[in-house]
C-alpha cells in the first residue's frame, strides 16, 4: 500500500524550528543547567546521608502507590457504568468526574479544607483522599476507553463456555484492561509522587514529597545544589516510570475492531447499579466543590459576604501586599498570553510532526518534554538559568507565561495532532486537481477542519496557565502573584477572614475553570454539525 | 433433549417473535432459516439465556433451564464472528472451559490437543488468536465450544463471510464432526445450500410461531 506525500512536507522543517528552539532554550537548557550543578559530589554525598531525604523520597513513594492503588479501586464502579451503559445524564455525570482533573490542585486542597474535619486537616488521610477525588477522572478516561470498546459478545462468549459473571471479568475482561489499567496506574503515580500544591495545603510541615522540598530547599533554605540534586533524582524517578507506562503488553491491545458498546440498562438490577453508583458519583464530586462556596461564605460568626466584599472592593490584606483582586487580573493576563503562545507554538510543532519527514516527527518526543518533567523542576530551572547578563528574565512578568506556555504544550500538541492527521489525503488531492496551491489547499482545507480543536487547545492552554502552580510558585513575585499562589498564601496566614478570602478566590477559579470547560465541551467535535 | 415451548421475545418495544416453538432429539442437527432480520439470531441468544424471554419456558433433557444463568446451561455457542479471547493463545482459547472446570492440567493438554487434531489445527496451539485466517480462527471457535462438551451446541452463520473453496471444505468437516460427535445442534444461516448439507432437518423461522 502506497501513502501520498503530504503537499506541506516542505514546510515541516520551517514550523519545526521555532518549537524547537523554544524547548531547546526554556526546557533543554534549563535542564541541563540543573544537571551540571547537581554534579556536586559535595550536594549528592550530603543529600545522601541525610535521613530527614531518605524519608521525603519514602513518602513521595508509598503515599503515592497507596494513592495510585485507593484510585483504582475507588474509580472502578464509576467507571464501569460510564464505560457500559447509556443513562439519562451520563454526558453530565463525566463532565462532572473531569472537574476535579483541571482544577488547579491547590483548589482541590482547599476543597478538603473545607470539607474535611479540623482533626483532618494536614493529615495523611487528607492527602489520600485529595489525590483519589484529583486522580478518578484518569481512571473514567483511560480504562473507560478501554472497557467501553469490549464487546458484550466476548463476555457472552465466556458465558456460554460456562464462566460466572466474576469469572469472566477476572479472564476475559481485567485481562484485556490490563494495559490501561497499568497506564493510569503509572500516570496517577506520577501525578501523586510529584503532588505540590495539594502536599502544601494539605501536608503540614512533616509530610513533603521531593517536589515539596525541591521547593523547600531552592527558596526557603537557598540550598539550590541541594534542589538540584533532589530534581536530577526525581527525573531519573520519572523517566523509569514513564519507561513502565509505555511497555506495550503482548496481545492486550488486540481487540477485533474499535467500536463502542454502551448499552441501556436493562434489568433492575443494572438500572439499580447505574443509579446508584452515578448518584454517589456525583455526591462525592460535587460536596468539595460545593463546600468552597460555602466556606467562602462563612466565617466564626456565621453567614458572612464579607470576604466576598472584601475581594470585590479591592481591599489589600496586609501592609505592603497587593488586593487579592489583583492576582485575578494578573492570572487573566498570563491565561491569555500564554493562550497565545502555546496556541501558535503548538500548531507550528502539531504540523511539522504531521507533515514532515520521520526524522521531524521526532519533535513529538520533544515537545512532550515537558510532561516528563515536573513542574517545579522546570521552574528551577527557569530560576537559575535566567537570573543573570543577558538572560535576565526572572524579573520579567513574560518569564510566568512562557513557563506556563511549556506545561500546556504537549496539552495543545496532542489536542491538535490527531485532528490536522485526520484530514483526508483524498480531499487535498482533489483539491490540488481543481488548481490549488499547497497554501491555498491549507487555508480551504486543513485550515477549516482544524480551527475547532485549534481553539479548544487554547481554551485548554489558559485553563492550565489560571490553575499553575508549581513553576509559578518559584517564578512570581509579590506584584506578579497568580490566583493559585494567592490562595495557597493567604491559606497560610492566620486570621479567619483571611483564610475565608482564599476560599473566595477558589470559588472565583472554579467557575473561570468551569467555564472554560464548558467552551471546550462545545466545541468537541461531536457536538459541531457536519 | 432441547425442547422450546412458546417463547416470545421483544428488543425494545419491537416484539422479535411471539410464542416460537422447537423441538430437537438427541444427537439431532437442526437448520433455522430466515431471511436477514427474521430473529434467528436473537432465537439462538435467547436459547443460550443471553437474551430475556418475555414469556415460554426453554427445556434441556427435560430440566427447566429459563431462570437459569447461560454460564450453568450447558448450552454452547459459536458466535457468527468468533469471539475468540484475543488475549489468550489458541490452546488456552480452547482450554477456557476446561479450567473452569478445573480439568487436571494433564488433562487438559491431552484434550486440547485432541481438538486441535479434530479440527485440523494440531501444532496450533501456541499462535495468537489474531494470526489466524478466518477459516483457522472459525475451526478454533467450534473447537473452543466443543470442548465445553455442551449439552446443546448453538451455531450462528458459522460460514458467513468465508470464501468458496474454504466455506466448501469447512463445511464439509463440520458435517462430518457434528455427527460423529453426536451433538445436539441449532444451526442458523441464510444460505440453504448450506443448511442441507449440514443438518437432519431444516425450518423457517416463520413457521415456528404461532
Amino acid at each position: 500500500m502506497s501513502t501520498s506525500r503530504s503537499p506541506y512536507r516542505a514546510s515541516a522543517p520551517a514550523l519545526a524550528l521555532f518549537p524547537a528552539l523554544a524547548i531547546a532554550v526554556f526546557v533543554i537548557w534549563p535542564l541541563a543547567n540543573i544537571f551540571s550543578r547537581a554534579l556536586s559530589w559535595d550536594a549528592i554525598s550530603r543529600l545522601s546521608r541525610n535521613s530527614s531525604i531518605h524519608q521525603v523520597l519514602w513518602f513521595s513513594t508509598w503515599q503515592a502507590l497507596a494513592s495510585t492503588l485507593i484510585t483504582l479501586l475507588v474509580a472502578t464502579p464509576t467507571t464501569y457504568i460510564l464505560a457500559r451503559y447509556r443513562f439519562v445524564g451520563k454526558r453530565m455525570l463525566l463532565a462532572l468526574v473531569t472537574i476535579p482533573f483541571v482544577l488547579p490542585t491547590v483548589v482541590v486542597g482547599a476543597a478538603f479544607l473545607a470539607v474535611l474535619p479540623n482533626s483532618m486537616h494536614r493529615s495523611l488521610a487528607a492527602i489520600l483522599i485529595a489525590h483519589t477525588y484529583f486522580n478518578i477522572a484518569v481512571v473514567v478516561r483511560m480504562v473507560g476507553r478501554r472497557w467501553e470498546q469490549i464487546s458484550p459478545l466476548l463476555t457472552d462468549a465466556a458465558a456460554t463456555l460456562g464462566a460466572s459473571p466474576l469469572r469472566t471479568f477476572r479472564t476475559v475482561t481485567l485481562p484485556i484492561l490490563a494495559t490501561s489499567i497499568r497506564s493510569a496506574a503509572a500516570v496517577i503515580f506520577l501525578l501523586c509522587f510529584t503532588s505540590y500544591g495539594i502536599i502544601r495545603i494539605l501536608g503540614g510541615p512533616s509530610r513533603a514529597t521531593l517536589e515539596v522540598e525541591i521547593y523547600t530547599r531552592a527558596v526557603q533554605l537557598g540550598d539550590l545544589p541541594g534542589a538540584a540534586v533532589l530534581s536530577l533524582f526525581q527525573l531519573v524517578i520519572l523517566a523509569i516510570a514513564m519507561w513502565w507506562w509505555i511497555q506495550p503488553t503482548p496481545g492486550a491491545n488486540n481487540l477485533a475492531r474499535i467500536q463502542m458498546y454502551a448499552t441501556v440498562p436493562r434489568t433492575v438490577r443494572q438500572r439499580l447499579v447505574v443509579y446508584v453508583v452515578g448518584t454517589a458519583t456525583a455526591i462525592v464530586i460535587s460536596v468539595p466543590l460545593v463546600m468552597v462556596f460555602v466556606r467562602s461564605v462563612t466565617t466564626g460568626s456565621g453567614v458572612s459576604l464579607k470576604a466576598w466584599r472584601m475581594i470585590l472592593g479591592n481591599h489589600a490584606t496586609g501592609l505592603g501586599t497587593r488586593p487579592p483582586l489583583a492576582a485575578f487580573w494578573t492570572s487573566l493576563q498570563f491565561a491569555i498570553t500564554t493562550a497565545c503562545l502555546a496556541g501558535v507554538f503548538g500548531l507550528a510543532a502539531a504540523g511539522a510532526i504531521a507533515y514532515g519527514n520521520r526524522r521531524i516527527g521526532q519533535l513529538e518526543a520533544l515537545v512532550m518534554l515537558p510532561l516528563a518533567t515536573s513542574a517545579v523542576t522546570l521552574g528551577l530551572g527557569l530560576l537559575i538559568t535566567f537570573d543573570s547578563g543577558i538572560t535576565d528574565l526572572r524579573s520579567r512578568w513574560i518569564m510566568i507565561p512562557i513557563a506556563h506556555s511549556l506545561v500546556a504544550l504537549p496539552v495543545v500538541v496532542r489536542v491538535i495532532l490527531p485532528v490536522i492527521r485526520s484530514v483526508p489525503q483524498g480531499v487535498r488531492d482533489a483539491a490540488a486537481t481543481l488548481g490549488a496551491t499547497p497554501w491555498q489547499m491549507w487555508m480551504t482545507i486543513d485550515r477549516s477542519l482544524i480551527t475547532r480543536a485549534w481553539v479548544m487547545s487554547l481554551a485548554f492552554a489558559g485553563a492550565i496557565s489560571l490553575g499553575e502552580f508549581g513553576a509559578s510558585s518559584f517564578l512570581t513575585r509579590r506584584t506578579s502573584a497568580t490566583l493559585p499562589t494567592e490562595i495557597a498564601r493567604l491559606l497560610g496566614r492566620p486570621g479567619d477572614l483571611v483564610q475565608t478570602q482564599a476560599f473566595v478566590l477558589a470559588s472565583l477559579l472554579i467557575v473561570f475553570i468551569a467555564v472554560s470547560l464548558f467552551a471546550v465541551d462545545g466545541l468537541r467535535p461531536d457536538r459541531v454539525a457536519t | 433433549m432441547l425442547h422450546v415451548d412458546n417463547i416470545s421475545v421483544m428488543l425494545g418495544a419491537t416484539e422479535i417473535f411471539h410464542q416460537l416453538s422447537l423441538d430437537l432429539a438427541t444427537g439431532e442437527v437442526v437448520s433455522v432459516v430466515g431471511p436477514s432480520g427474521s430473529g434467528k439470531t436473537t432465537l439462538l441468544r435467547a436459547i443460550a439465556g443471553l437474551q430475556p424471554l418475555v414469556s415460554g419456558r426453554i427445556f434441556v433433557s427435560e430440566r427447566d433451564v429459563t431462570g437459569i444463568p447461560t454460564y450453568r446451561r450447558g448450552i454452547g455457542m459459536v458466535f457468527q464472528d468468533n469471539q475468540l479471547f484475543s488475549h489468550l493463545s489458541v490452546f488456552d482459547n480452547i482450554a477456557y472451559s476446561l479450567r473452569i472446570k478445573n480439568t487436571l492440567k494433564a488433562t487438559r493438554q491431552r484434550q486440547v490437543d485432541d481438538m486441535l487434531r479434530l479440527v485440523g489445527l494440531a501444532g496450533f496451539g501456541k499462535r495468537s488468536t489474531t494470526e489466524l485466517s478466518g477459516g483457522e480462527a472459525k475451526r478454533v471457535a467450534v473447537a473452543r465450544s466443543l470442548a465445553a462438551e455442551p449439552e446443546v451446541l448453538l451455531l450462528d452463520e458459522p460460514l458467513t463471510g468465508l470464501d468458496g473453496e474454504l466455506h466448501r471444505r469447512l463445511l464439509e468437516d463440520l458435517s462430518v464432526l457434528l455427527r460423529e460427535r453426536g451433538t445436539t445442534v441449532v444451526h442458523v444461516t441464510h444460505d440453504h445450500a448450506e443448511a442441507c448439507e449440514l443438518s437432519n432437518r431444516i425450518v423457517d423461522i416463520r413457521t415456528l410461531s404461532h
